[in-house]
């Protein structure tokens, strides 16, 4: 996902720009596609835009708000444009096994991980979660810039794959919406929301005796969802997948018996703060198809033990001589604007890559961000620079997550 | 609704411009600000710079966006205000008081008849003209 449709990518924009909104507006409704959610967001005076081909909200409010928000209390997140794709059959784990990552074995039914889709050459096609439901039924959540690209690699694939007799391979992103609620408040209330026993995947007595990356189907109304105890945020947090009118349901119930707990609906501006401060990457940001996951950072996530898989040869390489570049963070030390994508970044009087992402940090009020240098200079402490038109301003490299909790509820 | 006092003039591009003599004092619009939000950041022009109406000669940041602020007019900057500087959010707070960028001293004071009115700006923002 990039915020790639986000208003600023290192332009500036002349507010003048905006003053054709009528042509705007119909351009977009033309082109654009629009979650379940849409006209929820409209009545609550959601700022629009283009994000991967989608509709979505940026904000409702200010990026700031409802990024403390998430911080301080609760908030929650419209991803139906997310992409879910469903992989089942005998020989699911063992096609999974070697088109991601990490180690699908390590997953019991209802257990999820982090994992990377890569290329031969070991770039990155996709960052992914992946859930075993059942024992033989899996669910990839992709982001919605990728579904597309994700689905046809993994058909090219499965193509090739010995057992493929034994693997179904579907596209669902059309059947699903999805929402994100995140936050320290969250768990105070989400069990309102969906009460009662899981009746799939994880067996649990409420909602919240899910553990982090734990998911479970819950009966929901006249139907089911899936929660997941995960999230994008760094914070403590659900996602809920199910039907259209299921999520909308979800959405309006979590604002109502959310609101004393200080929930607030929250855009696309909010989320990429959020996972700026704690260094989650964002697919055309931070990775691509000519950037490895040793690249950036995500070592953790490749499991070399488990056998052959894509990008193996490469990425065994890189873990054991190294790489040539890698991905830091950077904290700006001095007043100056925020780093945007794409501003060069200097190291010793020397251009050697650019801001991935950048942003000013809601928590820490301060410019942040990321960005590949070579690994010479990625210790922190190093002293950089960031060129903001024309001019270099002064920053220094910082471990990662920018941003840390200081006290942990 | 967004504020517009009726006794400023305004550009297309969301200045605003109170003349007194043959100095105007230049800050962008509550419109403006509000439709930025969390404004961070701002750059202004030295004490001294020429600049001619329409030369982007300011910046304003946001959490999301960067836009430029243009010169509703020609002349030297007289004065720049610092305040903006170390609290950006004035320009949230106090779009037309504690909020202003920058005065010019006038070297075409008939530039001044192409701004926009107090109910030509409000048409073009999408309000009422009175």
């Amino acid at each position: 996902m990039g915020l790639i449709g986000l208003p600023v990518e290192g332009c500036r924009r002349n507010t003048a720009d905006c003053d054709k909104p009528s042509t705007l507006n119909r351009l977009l409704s033309t082109m654009l596609k629009r979650t379940a959610l849409f006209s929820a967001h409209q009545e609550l005076g959601a700022r629009l835009i283009d994000f991967g081909g989608w509709e979505m909200p940026v904000q409702y409010t200010s990026i700031v708000e409802e990024h403390l928000a998430v911080r301080n209390a609760a908030g929650i997140f419209d991803i139906s444009h997310m992409g879910e794709v469903t992989v089942n059959g005998a020989a699911a784990a063992a096609f999974l096994n070697f088109v991601l990552t990490n180690d699908v074995r390590r997953l019991a039914p209802g257990a999820g991980q982090y994992t990377l889709m890569c290329n031969a050459a070991g770039g990155v096609i996709d960052d992914l979660y992946d859930y075993r439901l059942s024992d033989e039924v899996y669910l990839l959540i992709v982001n919605a810039s990728r579904t597309e690209a994700d689905v046809a690699w993994l058909q090219s694939q499965a193509a090739k794959f010995p057992r493929r007799n034994e693997l179904r391979l579907t596209d669902a992103s059309h059947n699903y919406s999805a929402v994100a609620v995140q936050g320290p408040r969250v768990r105070e209330f989400i069990a309102d929301c969906l009460p009662g026993a899981s009746i799939s995947a994880t067996r649990v007595g409420r909602v919240t005796d899910l553990k982090k990356n734990q998911i479970a189907g819950f009966q929901f109304e006249h139907g089911g969802v899936l929660v997941s105890r995960t999230g994008y945020t760094g914070e403590d947090g659900f996602e809920i997948v199910g039907g259209d009118e299921a999520i909308r349901r979800v959405w309006e119930i979590m604002l109502k018996i959310g609101r004393p707990f200080g929930i607030k609906p929250c855009g696309l501006g909010a989320r990429d703060t959020l996972r700026t401060e704690v260094c989650y990457p964002l697919y055309g940001h931070e990775l691509d198809e000519n950037t490895t996951p040793i690249e950036a950072g995500l070592g953790f996530f490749v499991s070399l033990e488990k056998g052959d898989f894509s990008g193996r040869k490469i990425l065994a390489e890189q873990k054991h001589k190294g790489v040539r570049k890698t991905l830091t963070a950077f904290k700006m030390t001095g007043r100056s604007a925020p780093p945007r994508p794409h501003y060069p970044l200097w190291v010793r009087g020397a251009k050697c890559g650019e801001v991935t992402s950048g942003t000013q940090s809601p928590s820490l009020k301060t410019g942040i961000g990321m960005g590949y240098v070579p690994p010479e200079w990625a210790k922190p402490g190093t002293d950089i620079e960031i060129e903001i038109r024309g001019r270099r301003a002064t920053a220094v490299i910082v471990p990662k997550p920018i941003y840390r909790k200081t006290e942990r509820p | 609704m967004s504020k517009v006092p009726s006794n400023l003039k305004y550009t297309k591009s969301h200045e605003w411009i109170r003349v007194s003599g043959d100095t105007a004092m230049v800050g962008i619009t509550d419109h403006a600000q509000h439709e930025l939000t969390d404004i961070v950041f701002v750059e202004l022009p030295d004490v001294g710079d020429k600049v001619k109406a329409g030369d982007a000669c300011a910046v304003v940041e946001s959490v999301k966006t960067a836009s430029d602020i243009y010169s509703p007019v020609s002349g030297e900057i007289l004065e720049t205000n610092r305040s903006v500087v170390d609290d950006p959010a004035l320009v949230n707070s106090e779009p037309f008081d504690s909020g202003w960028f920058f005065k010019v001293k006038l070297s075409n004071p008939s530039e001044l008849d192409a701004l926009l009115t107090p109910d030509k700006y409000k048409a073009q923002i999408g309000g009422q003209a009175a």
